[in-house]
Order: C-alpha cells, then sequence, then structure tokens
C-alpha cells in the first residue's frame, strides 16, 4: 500500500539523524573508552587486554579515597541543595502570589544560566584573601588580618551548594506548581498538624521532582570540575581532576579511561539505586525537566 | 432525488476490535443526515473514513456518485466542522477562511472577494482581519463552517461541534445550524452523542451502536416506532422495565415483571417473535403515562395497565416535570407531572393511579441494553 | 489568606526573610564580580578606588580593556561560532528527533528513548574524554592505514562541536517534543482536509506552531554551547573558546578587573538570551508558565 511505503520511509528518515548522533556521539564513543580501559600497555607499540588499569586503580589509595571523597561530598551538596531548595521551591509555587511567583521564578531561571566559571569567578573576588568579605571583616575589625576563605571544604561545598541548587528549584517549582491549592486545605481540613501535612501531603507530591532534581545535581556535582578546581585551589581533591590529569598532563589514556569508566558506573549506580529506593524511572524524571 | 454520499458495506477493524461493521446508508442531496451513538459506537470513525483520515477494511464510499476509497484527504471534496473546530491559531480568520482557497492556487483578489461573500453569509461581515481567540464560541462555530463552505463542498462533516459549548449556546447553535444548512443548501452529516441535536436539526437519524446502524429513520419514526430495544432506550426518555413473557396473543403481550406487577404490553420487534418465559424489556413513555388521585382499580378490559403507589418524588422543571412513583410491588414509574385539571397539585406521599395503554408499552427481547 | 503560608506572624516572616537571604546568596556573588569591572585599580579587591571604564575601553597594558584585548575578543569569536554551529545541529536534530518519539511507532521506541535521555545524566568531562578517545582512534587509524592525515580529528573546535551537540541536542529534543506533544492533531488534518499537501500542512501548520520551541531550544543550546566548559575542556586545541580562554587567566592569578568586564558581559548577554527564550515559551493567554524547559 502507498502510505504505509510512505511511513516507512518518513521512520527512516526521521531514524537516520538520531541514529548517526546517538551512535557516533554517544554508544561508540562510550563503547571507545570502556575498549580502551581494558587496554594496557606493555611494550612500545604492545598493547594487551586486561583489567591492569583497573586493578592499579583500586591498589593506589589516593585515587580511590578522591572517588570516595567525590561521593561523599556530591552526596553532601545534594541533601543540602534539596534543603536549601524546597521552602524557596513551596515559597515560590504556593505561598507567592501568581504576579510575584512570576518575577521569582524569573530571578531564579536567569542566573541558572549565567556560566559556572562566572559564579565561580564571583566566589572568587568575595572570599580570597583580599576579597570583600575578609575586607570587610578587618574593617568591622572582626579580623586582625587578611583572612583566607577560599581552598577549603566548606567553601567548595557552599560554592557547588550554589552551582547546582538552581538546578534542584526549577523542577521542585514545576512539580509543585501542578498540586493543587485544596490538597493542602483538604489535609489542614481534616485535622492535620502543618507538619503531617508537609510529610503525608506535600513531600510525596513532590517526590518526582524530587528525585529528578536530586540525580540532575548529583551528576552535576560529581562531575563539575570548576568549581572544585577553583575554590578549592590544589587541595581539592576531585576526582574529574584525576581524569584531566591522566588525559591532558601525564597522557596516560588508558588509565584516564578507566578512571571516567569508574566515575561513569559510580554515579551511574548511585542514581540507579536512587531511582529504585524511590520508584522512579530515569526516562520520565528526567524528561519531565 | 441523487445522493452526495453513499456508504456501502463499509466496515473498519483495529486489530480484533471491529470498530464499524458493515454499514450502509446514502444521504439524499441537500439534506440533514445526522448519526447518533454512545461515544465508542463507532461513529467517529465512520465519519473520519469519510474525510479519508482512515482506510476502511471493507466496502465502498461514494461521494458525488464516485468511489472515493482511493482518494487522498486533500483531494476529496467533503470538508469537515471539527469536534473542538480546529480553527489555525496561527493565522488570523480571514487566513483561516482563505486556507483552502489558497492550496486550491486561487488569485489573491478572488480569495478576498470570496472570504467576505463567505463571512456575509454568516452575518460576521468584517471580522477578517480578527485574532480567532478574540471571537466568541458561537462566533468561532460559524467561523470553522465558513472555511469549510467557502470550498463548496459537496458533503460537510460535522463531528460533535456543538460539544464543547454551553447549553444555553448549544441550544441557540442548533437552531442556527439547521438555518445555515438551508442557506447553504449542501449536504450536512452530523455526528453526535446527544439525541436531542440529533431530533431537532435532522431530515434523517442513523442510530449507532456496537459499529452497527440500528435503525434509520426520520426524528418522528424514531422517537415514535423504534425498531430496536437500543433504540427504544436511547432516543428519548423513557420508563425500562425487565420482564418475562406470561402469555401471546397476536403482537399483544402479557407479561410480569422482574418485581411482580402483571401487565401487557405491544410486540415492537416484527423481526423476532417471543415465546412464553423469554426475558423481554418493556418501554413507557413518561408522557403515555397518566396520573391520577386515589389508589387504582384492577386491569379493565385488558387494554390499559393501571397501578397504585406513593408519589416518592417531585422533579420540578417547568413543562418537562416529572414525577417519581413508587408501585406497590417495588418499581419507580416515571410518568410527566400533571400541571392541570384533577390531578394538579399532587404532593409527595400522596397514593395515586398510574394508568397506560397497552399500545404504549413497547416490548422487546432483552439482550441489547440502553446506556 | 493562602492555607500554604504559616499563621503565626512570627513564622512568616521569618519563611520570608530566609526567602530574601537565599536570593541574596543567588546575587551576591554575581554581583560581586560586576561591581569590580568598573574599579579604578589593577586590582579586583577592595578598598574601593573609584570608577573606570576603562575595563572595557582601555587600550594598551596595564589597563588593557576588553574590547582591545586580543586573545578575549579571539575567544568571544570563537564561543560564538561554536555556538551558533552546534545550536543549528542541536536544534535540526532535535526537531527530528520530536518527530520520531512522538508522531512514529517502532519497535524498540522506549530503549531508544531512553538512550536519547541518556546523555543529560553523564558528566561532561566523560563526555569530552569518549569524543576525544573516538576520534584520536578513527584518526590513529587513517594515519597508520592510509597515511591519512585528519587534523579535524585531533582537539580543535571540531571535536569541541561535536562534543556539545552530544549532549545539547537531547535538551533540544526534549524542549521540541514537549511543544509537538502539545500540538492538536485536529489542526493538521483540518487542513488537510482543506485541500493542503502533507508538505504545506508541515510549512503552514505544524512549523509554525513549532517555531516557539524551536527558537528556545536554539537559544538554549546556544547559551549552553557558550557557557560549556567541561567538555570544552578535554577537547580544545590552540583555538580556545572565551571560558577556556578566562579559566587559563584565573587560574594564572594575577588578574586585572578585565576578567570582570568580561563576566558582566557574559552575565548580561546570557540573562538576555535566558530571558528571551523564557518570554517566547510562555503561553500568550496563560500567565507564567512554571514549567521552564531544562
Amino acid at each position: 500500500m502507498k502510505t504505509r511505503d510512505a511511513d516507512r520511509l518518513a521512520l527512516i528518515l526521521l531514524l537516520t539523524p538520531f541514529v548517526m548522533w546517538i551512535g557516533l556521539l554517544i554508544v561508540l564513543p562510550h563503547a571507545g573508552v570502556v575498549l580502551l580501559s581494558l587496554r594496557e600497555k606493555v611494550a612500545p607499540r604492545m598493547f594487551e587486554y586486561g583489567l591492569g588499569n583497573y586493578i592499579a586503580f583500586l591498589k593506589e589509595p589516593i585515587y580511590l579515597n578522591t572517588l570516595m571523597r567525590t561521593a561523599v561530598m556530591s552526596l553532601l551538596v545534594t541533601a543540602l541543595a534539596l534543603l536549601v531548595a524546597f521552602p524557596v521551591a513551596f515559597y515560590i509555587a504556593k505561598v507567592a502570589r501568581a504576579r510575584s511567583r512570576a518575577a521569582l521564578l524569573l530571578l531564579c531561571l536567569v542566573p541558572l544560566w549565567v556560566s559556572d566559571l562566572v559564579r565561580a569567578f564571583g566566589w572568587i573576588v568575595l572570599l580570597r584573601e583580599t576579597g570583600i568579605v575578609s575586607s570587610a571583616l578587618q574593617a568591622l575589625g572582626l579580623a586582625a588580618g587578611p583572612v583566607e576563605l577560599l581552598y577549603n571544604d566548606a567553601t567548595v561545598v557552599v560554592g557547588l551548594v550554589y552551582t547546582v541548587v538552581l538546578f534542584m528549584i526549577v523542577p521542585l517549582v514545576s512539580t509543585l506548581d501542578g498540586m493543587d491549592d485544596s490538597l493542602i486545605e483538604a489535609g489542614f481540613n481534616l485535622g492535620g498538624s502543618r507538619l503531617t501535612v508537609l510529610r503525608r501531603i506535600v513531600v510525596p507530591y513532590a517526590m518526582p521532582g524530587i528525585v529528578s532534581g536530586s540525580i540532575i545535581v548529583f551528576m552535576l556535582t560529581a562531575g563539575s570540575y570548576l568549581t572544585p578546581v577553583l575554590l578549592g585551589g590544589k587541595t581539592s581533591m576531585w576526582f574529574t581532576e584525576q581524569i584531566y590529569d591522566q588525559f591532558i598532563t601525564r597522557f596516560n589514556w588508558e588509565s584516564g579511561a578507566a578512571f571516567g569508566v569508574s566515575l561513569l558506573v559510580f554515579t551511574s549506580l548511585v542514581v540507579w539505586i536512587g531511582l529504585r529506593l524511590t520508584g522512579q524511572q530515569l526516562a520520565t524524571t528526567v524528561a519531565r525537566r | 432525488m441523487p445522493s452526495d454520499l453513499a456508504c456501502q458495506d463499509v466496515s473498519k477493524r483495529f486489530g480484533r476490535f471491529l470498530a464499524v461493521d458493515g454499514v450502509s446508508f446514502s444521504v439524499p442531496g441537500g439534506s440533514f443526515f445526522s448519526i447518533l451513538g454512545p461515544s465508542g459506537c463507532g461513529k467517529t470513525t465512520l465519519m473520519r473514513m469519510i474525510a479519508g483520515f482512515e482506510d476502511p477494511s471493507g466496502g465502498d464510499i461514494r461521494i458525488d456518485g464516485r468511489s472515493v476509497v482511493d482518494t487522498p484527504p486533500n483531494r476529496r471534496n467533503v470538508k469537515m466542522v471539527f469536534q473542538h473546530l480546529a480553527l489555525f491559531p496561527m493565522m488570523n480568520v480571514g487566513e483561516n477562511i482563505a486556507y483552502g482557497l489558497r492550496c486550491r492556487g486561487m488569485g489573491r483578489e478572488e480569495i478576498r472577494r470570496r472570504v467576505a461573500a463567505v463571512l456575509d453569509r454568516i452575518g460576521l461581515p468584517g471580522v477578517a482581519e480578527k485574532q480567532v481567540h478574540q471571537l466568541s464560541g458561537g462566533q468561532k462555530q460559524r467561523i470553522a463552517i465558513a472555511r469549510c463552505m467557502v470550498l463548496e463542498p459537496d458533503v460537510l462533516l460535522l463531528d460533535e461541534p456543538l460539544g464543547a459549548l454551553d447549553l444555553k449556546l448549544r441550544e441557540r447553535m442548533k437552531i442556527e445550524l439547521k438555518l445555515l444548512q438551508h442557506q447553504f443548501n449542501t449536504t450536512f452529516l452530523y455526528i453526535t452523542h446527544d439525541q436531542s441535536e440529533a431530533l431537532v436539526m435532522s431530515d434523517r437519524v442513523a442510530v449507532m451502536n456496537h459499529g452497527r446502524f440500528e435503525q434509520i429513520g426520520t426524528p418522528q419514526d424514531l422517537y415514535h416506532a423504534p425498531a430496536t430495544a437500543f433504540v427504544a432506550g436511547f432516543v428519548g426518555d423513557t420508563n425500562r422495565w425487565d420482564a418475562a413473557v406470561v402469555r401471546t396473543e397476536g403482537d399483544r403481550i402479557a407479561f410480569a415483571t422482574t418485581s411482580g406487577d402483571a401487565m401487557l404490553g405491544r410486540w415492537a420487534e416484527p423481526s423476532r417473535h417471543p415465546a412464553v418465559g423469554d426475558r423481554i424489556a418493556v418501554f413507557v413513555r413518561p408522557e403515555a403515562i397518566e396520573v391520577r388521585r386515589g389508589a387504582a382499580g384492577t386491569v379493565d378490559g385488558g387494554e390499559v395497565n393501571r397501578l397504585s403507589g406513593t408519589v416518592e418524588s417531585i422533579l420540578f422543571n417547568g413543562a418537562a416535570s416529572r414525577l417519581l412513583v413508587r408501585t406497590a410491588a417495588g418499581h419507580i414509574v416515571e410518568a410527566d407531572l400533571p400541571q392541570s385539571g384533577a390531578a394538579a397539585g399532587i404532593a409527595q406521599g400522596e397514593t395515586v393511579e398510574v394508568a397506560w395503554p397497552a399500545e404504549r408499552a413497547r416490548c422487546f427481547l432483552a439482550g441489547a441494553a440502553a446506556p | 489568606m493562602n492555607a500554604a503560608e504559616p499563621r503565626s506572624a512570627l513564622l512568616r516572616a521569618c519563611y520570608g526573610g530566609y526567602v530574601v537571604l537565599f536570593f541574596v546568596y543567588l546575587v551576591a556573588p554575581l554581583a560581586a564580580a560586576c561591581v569590580f569591572a568598573f574599579h579604578d585599580s589593577e586590582f579586583a579587591a577592595l578598598p574601593w578606588r573609584g570608577f573606570t571604564l576603562d575595563w572595557f575601553f582601555g587600550a594598551a597594558e596595564p589597563r588593557l580593556g576588553m574590547f582591545h584585548d586580543r586573545r578575549l575578543l579571539v575567544g568571544l569569536a570563537n564561543s560564538l561560532v561554536v555556538g551558533l554551529v552546534v545550536a543549528t545541529a542541536a536544534t535540526a536534530i532535535g526537531t527530528t528527533n520530536a518527530f520520531l518519539f512522538e508522531r512514529k511507532d517502532f519497535p524498540g521506541k522506549r530503549v531508544l528513548f531512553v538512550l536519547m535521555v541518556i546523555p543529560l545524566v553523564i558528566p561532561g568531562v566523560i563526555l569530552g574524554i569518549s569524543i576525544l578517545v573516538f576520534a584520536s582512534s578513527i584518526a590513529n587509524t587513517l594515519e597508520e592505514r592510509l597515511d591519512l592525515e585528519l587534523t579535524f580529528l585531533r582537539p580543535g573546535l571540531v571535536l569541541v562541536v561535536l562534543g556539545q551537540l552530544s549532549f545539547l541536542t537531547t535538551i533540544t529534543t526534549l524542549v521540541i517534543a514537549a511543544r509537538l506533544r502539545k500540538l492538536d492533531g485536529a489542526l493538521e488534518e483540518a487542513a488537510l482536509n482543506l485541500g493542503a499537501g502533507r508538505a504545506r500542512v508541515l510549512a503552514t501548520v505544524t512549523l509554525p506552531f513549532l517555531r516557539p520551541a524551536l527558537v528556545a531550544g536554539f537559544l538554549v543550546a546556544f547559551l549552553v554551547s557558550f557557557e560549556n566548559f567541561n567538555t570544552t575542556l578535554m577537547l580544545v586545541g590552540s583555538d580556545a573558546p572565551l571560558t577556556i580562554t578566562m579559566y587559563d587567566r584565573m587560574v594564572k592569578g594575577g588578574s586585572t578587573p578585565v576578567l570582570n568586564a568580561v563576566s558582566l558581559f557574559l552575565i548580561l548577554g546570557s540573562g538576555l538570551l535566558a530571558l528571551i527564550s523564557i518570554l517566547i515559551q510562555r503561553e500568550p493567554t496563560r500567565p507564567a508558565a512554571a514549567t521552564p524547559e531544562a
């Protein structure tokens, strides 16, 4: 039949760019990285395949510690971002009046698009030894000399939360916005306390937003490079730095690839566990944004 | 009379589901034809096949005498008013109406003239420059019709176009649609689940259920002489009781309702014959039922059913007011509320007699239940 | 009175105060970065020494303004070119992807949809190294087997474009598919019914309806490309986009407020583009659609 042929042709025409994109830019390159990570140089121009790069990675405490440190701090940043963002998102979606709601959301969205680099630079200007905060503390007599507020873990965490918090707010606002106000009113009407209503009605309703925000925030944090390097300096020990180091500085691509695969597997595992625990699906939570 | 649209044994199968099952009908040129049926009965599928959006699995569709089964939708001269009108929001009113003329490659000046002329005819001159969202519901309706009529189609299809309107406007648009149809003198094929729309506007109505036509006829035919239990239950308001046949005598049936009332009725399904013990469905229209104060006598002369009961509740709705009477056996009988004469002013809780001639109690074999 | 709002005045004030504090946190670093763009000193630090526009228009060292700084301008030009190419390609592929997932049914569709979303949750650094490894292995193979030297497969702007395209296409696909989902199929059927051919329906009904999403997708892709750092860092060659040029200066230290000037420029530019893309996507009839696209 004529229309069926036309449909098939259309399907093929639409599939071609998709397959080219996902195949050439995602699937094959990642397969290549996995393959490379399994390759060991035994002599010049001589290679063997095996788990040597991974074993070397596991044997070196610095690498493993860095990965663990990155993971723990990323989880901490994700939790903090959720804690900081939830009240703000609830305020924007439910408390603010219609007009200020649009303005507040816009106020959140515009900085979202400002480069991480500029934002990290802003923190540097604020926090460095000669920065605004240090000067202010001296002027107020709270500090005797210049205070270096950069290059410590607390600053890195504050800076990372800052970088990612808006990616938490946006999905939260959009889920909470879809919640009918009368659900909250009914919760109170039926005798619920403020805490019960929050715990039994608001949070469960916002769960898809919480999960989707947390996934994005966790991935962004674990994969971030700029903020830990610029705010944490040499001491930051962030895992992406190790990957960069192996690839660009030491030109040891095989072990860099093993590091990359480790990071990817590790973060995917955390996301998968998160999805499992909350009963959500990747495609629906992430694509919903 | 020449027929603008004819369907012959048209079927449509979606996987294992038979949405339209061997439907045949023809619509005389210039008439208003409705297809009435509950949602999911296949009427929309039938219309989409006529418009060319679905291919029939079997049968033939002829427009103006020629088969159109192999004609793509954009080459058929049947135009369609969609359920939610589908006016293009990215174009103004004039561009919406001009769309089809542009597709035909007509000159700019000629298009302008025709758009103005059709806007005049629907009584909305000078709205060409307006945006669609500036129009009222009724105006949008007329623009959607004008957008089709400017192309002078053989048949205009209308897919429940009044569904989205509020009650008052819907009543007005029924009359307006009928007038527009007369004015353009084009064949209208109208689809609806609302029996009052179908009855008020149509020359002929087809009642559709489970992919088949149950009956085709004038609105009067359907109302006064329903051919199947489904039509009797679907068209117009009616009482419906389940019963079992006790005795048959020509087209007279004696039956007992499930709660034990003995009554008489008329057999209304000539194609089938009842036997003693068969389950049947009995339909009596509320306006056939007479209400009197006081208790009933016995069944007299075999031709009138009389039952006594108490007034359970009064549903006041002006001229369409109703009375719910609970009979001794526990049935609810819905009757027109007498608003003058001896029975006027009946109150809740009063004892009354309800009576109707056996002639007005239509009996069908049970099976096809009305919704 | 809003049920969601705390009832006691004290709690309400605390809640409001918290939200204000949050926005201060949001704006403070940006403000700090911007203010020193006008600082009449070689250092972006207090005490304040006065106002100047040197860091924008200064023509010579040590007060070389951003509009005379050749390396920054080259970086800016590179970023613009990369951004335009990536945004165009991502919008084009995003459009065909949207039609593929919204309009077609085929075996394995669910799996491919998940595959389509995945680039969004792969860290940028890893996207960068995977493209780097893939391109280099092709280049190496061609060089060894055919003695063919393809420089565009070596780190440089072409690889930057490919690396950014790998995840930006997901974003544009989601934005455009969301809009396509809202298109009432009856509009296209109505156009067909009125006599239009497939191509005409696409040109007069479908694409005009998609236009806000196409523009917004393009702008978002351009913005994210312009500001991307992680993926770009791994793929950059001798021609660096602006973010990389800035980063190099930041790490080297001893930078002048010219970096603040560039920051201000970037904040204004991205803010403006973001604003446009948000306004375009807003339904004209509905106020403040709170469903921003990624």
